[in-house]
């Protein structure tokens, strides 16, 4: 391993971030892969069916054939679409999903490296930057499929995650009054000196997980797509592969939300024992916070599926004063009471 | 090195997605040029972030790209536009916007005329970049009073649109 160490500082940089982004997209994919799968699996159990359960030993080959499936299923475009925006909107969807990773610590150290592809100041920023651009790839779909039920699906979603988005953001300014520090890296730290930051800001985290709902589209807040009253929403026109980049961008979307709320809420890769809240020095310890990490969001993805099956569907309204009248007042509030025991305190 | 020809990359590739903002050759659909507004607004976020200023190039994205231009689409896939894309460029208008731009230049060069050549070195530059605790006290104690003439216009303009889509409070 002696020819890394006579690399320039920039090209070993070259050479790690490229390292980590095929790392992370090799972990992400199989994840969101098994995620549809477990979303079935549990909403079998929920329903008390057995689901699937023939492909493999316990249906673990199952993402495998479903991914077969999609690839071998005609690509139809209906002839009365917008072409290079039918084209075009399911890769909008899905590029922001993948995006978000870049700045997400998902491990405290290996070897030299710092687990995480870019340590931006600006962290948190560029994250609500990105998952706001992925917006367009729903509206686009919307627009370009020229028809009823996907346009009234799209400007559903536009105006939800607008207004979600709203309240998300306002979520997490109490938590970056405590930190002091827009970079996910350093809100880790505080976290590994002072303790979860769910325990300073526990209304902060409510609207969070609230909004995350909205922001990724799932019950009980899946207006966009509902499908007693839009037959399948934005994604009605579309089969095939376009389809399937639909449902992975759903599911990034969620993995990303969960990665947010992980490091925000519940100290990234950190455990409050044995030691493990400290950046790691060996390889093997390193290894195993980065598996805590994934731990902590495979269980933020099982809520997900949780809540899925088990609440009903707001209806618009209902979901639009609840962002508006009831969510950013109470993040108004929190900010202002935040503050002020702050200013107390110090 | 790298920097200079991204930012030879960044500018080409702002000017001509604004160009095509405006003048699109091959679609006059005001969607397209929304769109392409989008890509112009990244492309300024790619120019912002070679100045360093990751702060300024983050809120460009999450407000303009994420937030401001959604609600343009918004309006325009609700307008009927149809008449929009057939409509032709009126001469006057041309003349006026090109004045306007002109202008604009023009005030542009002569405010960066009047820096002196070594300002750019100087120690008394707000940092951009870096904790946010400098970008706030730059923000509120330095430029404080220019910050709320800012935020009292947003509030004027705020109120002007309700009063003028609320047609019975006339």
């Amino acid at each position: 391993m002696t020819w890394i160490d006579h690399l320039t500082p920039a090209q070993q940089f070259v050479l790690f971030s490229t390292l980590k982004v095929f790392c992370a997209v090799a972990v992400l994919l199989p994840t969101i892969a098994y995620s549809v799968m477990a979303e079935r699996r549990i909403s079998a159990a929920i329903q008390d069916r057995v689901g699937p359960n023939r492909v493999g030993p316990f249906g673990l080959l199952q993402p495998l054939a479903d991914g077969l499936k999609f690839i071998l299923k005609e690509d139809f475009t209906p002839g009365h679409v917008r072409k290079a925006y039918f084209w075009i909107a399911p890769a909008i969807t899905l590029i922001p999903a993948f995006m978000t990773m870049a700045v997400i610590p998902f491990g405290s150290m290996l070897g030299q490296q710092k687990m995480v592809i870019a340590d931006l100041n600006v962290g948190i920023l560029y994250t609500f930057g990105i998952v706001s651009l992925g917006i367009y790839g729903i509206v686009l779909a919307g627009y370009a499929s020229n028809s009823k039920y996907p346009f009234l699906g799209a400007i559903r979603s536009s105006a939800q995650m607008i207004s979600y988005e709203i309240a998300m953001g306002m979520s997490v300014i109490p938590v970056f009054l405590f930190v002091g520090h827009l970079n996910l890296s350093e809100v880790i730290r505080y976290q590994t000196q002072h303790g979860w930051l769910i325990i300073y800001a526990p209304i902060s985290f409510v609207i969070f997980l609230v909004a995350a709902f909205a922001e990724t589209n799932r019950l009980p807040f899946d207006m966009p797509e509902c499908e007693t009253e839009l037959v399948a929403g934005y994604h009605t026109e579309y089969s095939s592969m376009k389809f399937a980049l639909f449902f992975l961008g759903e599911y990034a979307n969620m993995i990303a939300a969960s990665a947010m709320m992980v490091t925000l809420f519940f100290g990234g890769w950190t455990l409050p024992f044995w030691g493990l809240d400290q950046p790691a020095a060996g390889f093997l310890k390193g290894f195993v916070h980065i598996g805590i990490f994934l731990g902590k969001i495979l269980a933020f993805m099982a809520l997900f599926i949780w809540v899925r099956w088990m609440l009903p569907r707001f209806r618009y309204d209902q979901l639009m004063d609840l962002g508006w009248r009831r969510f950013v007042p109470l993040g108004l509030f929190n900010i202002v009471a935040t503050a002020i025991v702050l200013w107390i305190i110090n | 090195m790298t920097q200079e020809i991204l930012f030879y990359v960044f500018s080409f590739l702002t000017l001509l997605s604004g160009i095509l903002v405006v003048a699109n050759p091959v679609s006059r659909n005001p969607v397209t040029s929304a769109m392409f507004l989008v890509l112009t607004i990244l492309f300024m976020a790619g120019l912002f972030v070679l100045l360093h200023a990751f702060f300024l190039a983050a809120v460009q994205i999450l407000v303009y790209a994420g937030a401001v231009i959604v609600l343009f689409l918004f309006v325009i896939m609700l307008l009927d536009l149809k008449e929009e894309e057939t409509r032709r460029v009126r001469k006057i208008g041309a003349g006026i916007g090109i004045l306007a731009v002109a202008s604009v230049f023009g005030l542009m060069a002569r405010t960066i005329g009047t820096i002196p050549p070594t300002a750019s070195s100087g120690a008394s530059r707000p940092t951009l970049e870096g904790l946010t605790a400098p970008l706030g006290n730059a923000l509120f104690k330095q430029y404080l009073l220019p910050f709320e003439i800012l935020s009292i216009l947003l509030l004027v303009a705020m109120v002007g649109v309700i009063l003028l889509s609320k047609k019975d409070l006339r």
